[in-house]
């Protein structure tokens, strides 16, 4: 059974709706993180669950209570928010132990689960100073602590790491993931970095513009995007995406006008039966293999700009029809501007959307 | 180097981190600036030891002790204790006995009134701020300027109303209704102060308490109020020196018993043929600069603070 259950959840802030029909539910121990550009309904969804908005219909349902009436005080909730919301006038120690006032503990014991937690993110040194006192990473720690010191329902994180240096992070985010392992909880992290969701989540949910793109396992949602949205916003560098024009389909090989030059690429039976010729090729940039001889299976191009990315080389390069596209190739490639390249997309990595945007698979 | 506050360092006399100290020139500037405006104030104190003939001298004497020698007799006076003995004892007829002047009484009135209404409007203004911060009104912004409107006519204006007011309900004397008018007065310029406070807080903050099982009141006492402490603060020293120096609410209703010190002082001094008393007058002043002197001194940390509202974030 799901912890975290959201049926149709929907919140209007008058006429602008910023959550709609949303549908997402978290299993006791799952890591689900809800991905998307700014303002697409993520942190809403997140505060939804949290009880701190109303939601306008649809329904709530946390640890199977229905939750839709319930205030935050009585959700038993524990979150971690984006500029962590410590208390100011209190200590680390007594924001740590601000959720315990309301279970009927002991002081002593208070103190031995305030000292545990302290201990797993490593403030047992500041407990005594003020929030103004501590740096950045142990503020976020101490958010972190405040959330884990009680036995709640489930986790919310708003965006926890993003006020993080790059480095910092890095080790944060594995701590993280670590702890969350430990605690088996439904947790929900709201994030707008796409590594960040890859990495930590067990789901990922694709956002946009207030309604879920689609939901799946960060594989799922990077080897099989259920639209042009999720394929162009999962993955970098960035998927390519060519409109272009179905014009034969036989024995399984679609031929497909790439803007004037024609290539035959291997793909599924539903695009056959597809209605409409226009149709959005996506193929990322790791899925080109470079052939030394033009044929009717790979792309003409010329590279117009190469960035070295270490291990790799990121080739800016225009196809004969005039799309720009993005070829990431071995660094032992020394390609040089102005080079004609002959670029086999993986029949296997590339993905056909009809003109609705969808994805078109068995 | 000891890490206490020195009381020279309570005094302004420390160094701000993190900014280049200014040089002697502009510190000497600001010196002569602010010796112009604390000058007054430090006439007034020296002419409260002068006996009245030294006090109307000229040139004027301004020098307690002539220094060894140093200065010349003209600017010395002798220092006397007289007008301090006679604020709260005198004789009131030339050749008669000492008498209480009732000024210990004058003093309670103005301490009490000054603190229970200010404290009072500090109480109601900060829930009503918080209420206008937190749960807006439809058309929150009226009420608002509504009640800054109340402030917006000089107290001679309103004056004949409320004197009408305190005939007819029989408040005209009283403690309670000099209180609930200094109470009312002070309302206005506390209930914006402080929502602008509420208003500079991060939401985030107490909607993470609410999360942590607080109700709406223990997010109140327990998350805001703490975090605006240098507002109250702040906002409880400019409404209590308002409220020390009121003459005019004051004069017109307030009856013997309840008489302040500015109005029970402007009626001591005149002396009666021998014109004002000025030794008398200082004296009087002196003593009533001390209670607010102490409070906003002690409250100066707050209150930096509190006037540099919002200043650090997040």
């Amino acid at each position: 059974m799901s912890t975290i259950e959201l049926k149709q959840a929907t919140k209007k802030y008058g006429d602008f709706v910023a959550a709609r029909d949303v549908d997402l539910s978290v299993k006791k121990g799952e890591v689900v993180c809800l991905l998307g550009p700014s303002g697409c309904g993520k942190t809403t969804t997140l505060r939804m669950i949290a009880g701190l908005e109303r939601i306008t219909s649809g329904e709530v349902i946390v640890a199977g209570q229905r939750m839709n009436d319930l205030p935050p005080e009585k959700r038993d909730i524990a979150m971690v928010f984006q500029f962590y919301a410590l208390y100011p006038a209190l200590t680390v120690g007594e924001n740590i132990a601000m959720p315990l006032h309301h279970e009927k503990i002991s002081a002593t014991e208070m103190k031995s689960r305030v000292d545990k937690v302290a201990e797993i993110l490593h403030l047992g040194s500041v407990l005594n100073r003020l929030p103004g006192q501590v740096s950045e990473g142990e503020k976020q720690r101490v958010a972190v602590a405040r959330a884990i010191v009680r036995d709640p329902n489930c986790f919310l994180f708003d965006e926890p790491l993003s006020r993080l240096d790059v480095e910092l992070r890095h080790s944060m985010r594995g701590q993280i993931k670590q702890v969350l392992a430990n605690l088996s909880k439904a947790t929900v992290i709201v994030t707008h970095d796409q590594l960040e969701a890859l990495t930590m989540a067990d789901r990922i949910a694709i956002m946009k513009d207030g309604i879920i793109e689609q939901v799946g396992t960060p594989h799922e949602v990077f080897a099989k995007p259920a639209n042009v949205f999720v394929g162009s916003f999962i993955g970098t560098p960035q998927m390519n995406l060519v409109e272009a024009k179905l014009s034969k389909f036989e024995k399984g090989k679609a031929s497909i006008n790439f803007n004037g030059q024609d290539i035959e690429i291997t793909t599924n039976e539903r695009v056959g039966k597809l209605n409409s010729p226009k149709i959005t090729i996506g193929i990322r940039p790791r899925a080109f293999t470079a052939e030394s001889k033009a044929s009717n299976e790979n792309i003409q191009a010329v590279a117009e700009l190469i960035e070295p990315m270490g291990a790799e080389t990121l080739v800016h390069a225009r196809t004969k029809g005039g799309n720009d596209i993005r070829v990431v190739v071995p660094r032992e490639n020394r390609v040089k501007v102005g080079e004609a390249l002959h670029l086999r997309p993986d029949p296997a990595q590339t993905h056909v959307f009809g003109e609705n945007g969808k994805a078109v698979r068995l | 180097m000891s890490k206490a506050t020195s009381i020279w360092e309570k005094l302004g006399f420390r160094k701000a981190s993190g900014v280049s100290e200014a040089g002697w020139g502009q510190t000497l500037f600001a010196g002569i600036i602010s010796l112009i405006y604390f000058l007054p104030v430090l006439l007034i104190i020296i002419t409260s030891f002068k006996l009245q003939t030294e006090a109307l001298s000229i040139p004027p004497k301004f020098m307690p002790t002539n220094l060894f020698g140093l200065i010349p007799d003209a600017y010395v006076f002798s220092p006397t204790l007289e007008n301090y003995t006679s604020v709260f004892s005198r004789a009131m007829t030339s050749g008669g006995v000492a008498e209480n002047t009732g000024f210990d009484r004058y003093f309670f009135n103005s301490i009490m009134i000054a603190s229970v209404s200010v404290l009072l409007a500090l109480v109601i203004g900060t829930l009503a701020a918080f209420g206008f911060s937190r749960y807006p009104l439809k058309g929150n912004d009226t009420y608002l300027f509504v009640i800054l409107t109340t402030r917006m006519l000089p107290a001679i204006v309103v004056i004949i109303p409320i004197i009408l007011m305190f005939r007819v309900t029989g408040l005209s004397g009283s403690y309670l209704g000099i209180i609930m008018l200094y109470t009312a007065f002070n309302l206005p310029f506390t209930i914006w102060m402080m929502k602008s406070f509420f208003d500079e807080l991060s939401l985030d903050v107490e909607d993470a308490a609410r999360l942590d099982g607080s109700s709406g009141l223990k997010v109140f006492f327990k998350i805001c109020l703490p975090q605006v402490l240098a507002g109250l603060a702040a906002t409880f020293v400019f409404g209590l020196i308002l409220t020390w120096n009121e003459f005019l609410f004051a004069l017109l209703l307030t009856g013997i018993d309840t008489r302040t010190v500015p109005v029970a002082m402007s009626q001591a001094v005149a002396g009666g043929g021998i014109g004002v008393l000025w030794g008398l007058l200082a004296a009087i002043e002196t003593l009533f600069l001390i209670p607010v002197f102490f409070v906003t001194f002690f409250l100066q940390d707050h209150l930096l603070r509190g006037v540099t509202f919002g200043t650090v974030k997040r």
